[in-house]
């Protein structure tokens, strides 16, 4: 893989990327606006659950803000990448356009993750941020190497993980041609990752770390920032990430052969 | 010896279609109990394509002509048998081919809507790994060739169809590729447009000797591109061969109107044993076989008074358009 030109391409995206939504400026405004107010409403939701005894699953709400800041971040990137990208999957597939992209000597994958981004979603991804370290403020977190390296590392495998399972759906498309429904679904699980893993029953805690594992996405990476992960959990995140990576490339691969274009 | 830069041989694709019932019944046990079956659309064709050649696809709607053209730019995987272009299997998608071809497609768009196409060619150019400097060698070129300057500054979605389709075709060709597949290019431009990416495309082949596959349901596009048509009926190959060739076995009379200069004149070559269609006062139309047009000519400039002579060439869209519903002609 040629890395220059690779780079190069991604410079265009970005440039064409932010040029079109620049476009239409109320949009743009119209969507920071939603972002701010949505992380005020997540966490006055969050704060009502606590209001009783201070504790949810043997978090404080002080520990479960930092889940918050990570769900916020994750959305943030979301919005930015996924969002605009991936389920134009849909649209390229029931139109026909995944023409276009399959035969320009590019990596596909590559062009249909990464061609678009929504400049609003960063606004997103900087409350998160900002909100993260306002919670390593309070929960008094020392920020060391070994930290920053394993905190880098989660955020990075939720990210591959939410990005596989997003795409690992959008490809079902070739065979089932509309899978709005799926990812639907899929956005309402991340919802249920701003919650500390410990608060669901026994029985939900298996289905959102085996079957959905939504539990990797926020809940270990929070744990790294506690202090509270072993080293194990956060080796299976790793080992959960790679193998959703492989997984969901492979079946991209597995599915093309099987796409036959939309009748012109 | 000009080489073949497409083989095809004994190439057959087969889709599963699912069928439905009409009704709410029908939509009930086609959401359950989904009935497909295997539909052969391509059916054991063969055929080469020689360096510089502009070929044309015939075929009614349906008949497979797309599904070919997807078949050797490598979008979809043939069923049976087997294709090179230009020394690739297309289905492999390698760099080195994909580089070498391009798709267009007259219904379909890559240009970013929201922007201006020169946006949009520098993204392409940047995919094909040319700098910015050929990128915009190439683009002076092109939006030459094609007559267009100011379009390029436009957004998208505030151009004319004419000035899209040209920028499409900016934007297809950036990377200079030596086969072009073109599906119904001219489809919903106006008469002029038409003319004008009839005009670039030769201009094209000409200067780059680029091949070309075309497939269009203006019959004047095939007319004034292709010597040669390969005519699709039902996913089989019915006619491969010269344009003129299959013109004239299709119509081998044509109509000549001659008006006499009386009406006895009329009556006497009516009954000189040409075919007369009809005769009204001092007009007669009569056919006469295409080989032997010049001497009837003769013989009845010379035996009759004529004031004057119209020879009248059927239509090629219906003579054409007749065969392709009835893959009725014998060559």
């Amino acid at each position: 893989m040629n890395l220059r030109k690779y780079l190069k391409v991604y410079r265009k995206f970005l440039h064409t990327s932010l040029a079109s939504e620049l476009e239409y400026k109320t949009n743009i405004l119209v969507d920071l606006i939603t972002a701010i107010l949505s992380l005020i409403g997540s966490i006055f939701l969050l704060s009502i659950f606590f209001q009783n005894n201070g504790y949810i699953g043997g978090w404080k709400f002080e520990q479960a803000l930092i889940i918050q800041a990570i769900y916020t971040i994750l959305n943030g990137i979301t919005n930015t990448w996924f969002n605009p990208n991936l389920t134009e999957i849909v649209k390229h597939i029931r139109e026909g356009t995944l023409d276009f992209v399959l035969l320009k000597p590019i990596d596909s994958q590559f062009f249909i993750s990464l061609k678009k981004l929504n400049p609003s979603g960063f606004l997103e991804i900087m409350l998160g941020f900002l909100l993260l370290f306002f919670c390593i403020r309070i929960n008094q977190i020392n920020l060391n190497l070994s930290f920053l390296t394993l905190s880098s590392i989660t955020i990075s495998c939720s990210i591959c993980i939410l990005y596989s399972l997003w795409f690992f759906i959008s490809t079902t498309t070739i065979w089932f041609v509309k899978t709005w429904n799926a990812i639907e679904v899929l956005r309402s699980f991340l919802y249920i990752g701003r919650f500390p893993l410990n608060s669901f029953s026994f029985s939900l805690r298996i289905f959102f770390s085996v079957f959905i594992p939504i539990a990797f996405i926020t809940t270990i990476p929070s744990e790294v920032f506690l202090g509270l992960s072993v080293l194990w959990k956060i080796l299976l995140e790793v080992i959960v990430a790679i193998v959703f990576l492989i997984t969901s490339r492979k079946f991209w691969l597995f599915a093309l052969k099987f796409y036959s274009s939309a009748s012109s | 010896m000009v080489q073949n830069i497409i083989d095809v041989r004994n190439l057959s694709k087969s889709f599963d279609i699912s069928s439905k019932e009409p009704g709410l019944k029908g939509t009930i046990k086609h959401f359950f109990r989904r009935q497909t079956k295997s539909l052969k659309v391509i059916k054991d064709i063969s055929f080469e394509i020689k360096e510089g050649e502009i070929v044309g696809f015939l075929g009614a709607n349906g008949a497979g002509k797309t599904t070919i053209l997807k078949m050797l730019c490598g979008l979809i995987y043939p069923s049976e048998g087997s294709i090179l272009v230009s020394g690739y299997l297309p289905f492999r998608r390698k760099e080195n081919f994909l580089k070498n071809i391009t798709l267009i497609m007259g219904q379909k768009q890559q240009l970013i809507w929201d922007l201006p196409p020169i946006e949009s060619f520098y993204l392409n150019a940047s995919i094909y790994d040319l700098d910015k400097f050929e990128a915009k060698k190439r683009i002076k070129k092109l939006s030459e060739m094609l007559e267009i300057d100011e379009e390029l500054f436009v957004p998208v979605r505030k151009l004319s169809l004419g000035q899209r389709m040209k920028s499409e075709l900016l934007a297809a060709l950036i990377h200079e590729p030596s086969i072009l597949f073109l599906d119904e290019p001219t489809l919903g431009l106006d008469i002029n447009a038409q003319r004008n990416l009839r005009k670039f495309l030769q201009k094209y082949n000409k200067e780059t000797n680029a091949t070309i596959c075309l497939t269009s349901h203006y019959m004047k596009d095939i007319t004034s591109l292709c010597k040669r048509v390969i005519c699709v009926h039902e996913g089989a190959i019915s006619y491969d061969g010269k344009l003129d060739l299959l013109l004239k076995k299709l119509s081998p009379v044509k109509e000549i109107l001659i008006v006499c200069r009386s009406e006895e004149d009329a009556i006497k070559l009516k009954n000189s044993g040409f075919t007369v269609k009809n005769k009204v006062k001092n007009e007669i139309t009569i056919k006469i076989e295409n080989n032997s047009i010049t001497s009837s000519l003769k013989t009845i400039l010379n035996n009759f008074d004529i004031e004057d002579l119209f020879i009248n060439e059927p239509p090629i869209d219906e003579v054409i358009g007749k065969v392709l519903i009835k893959n009725d002609y014998d060559i």
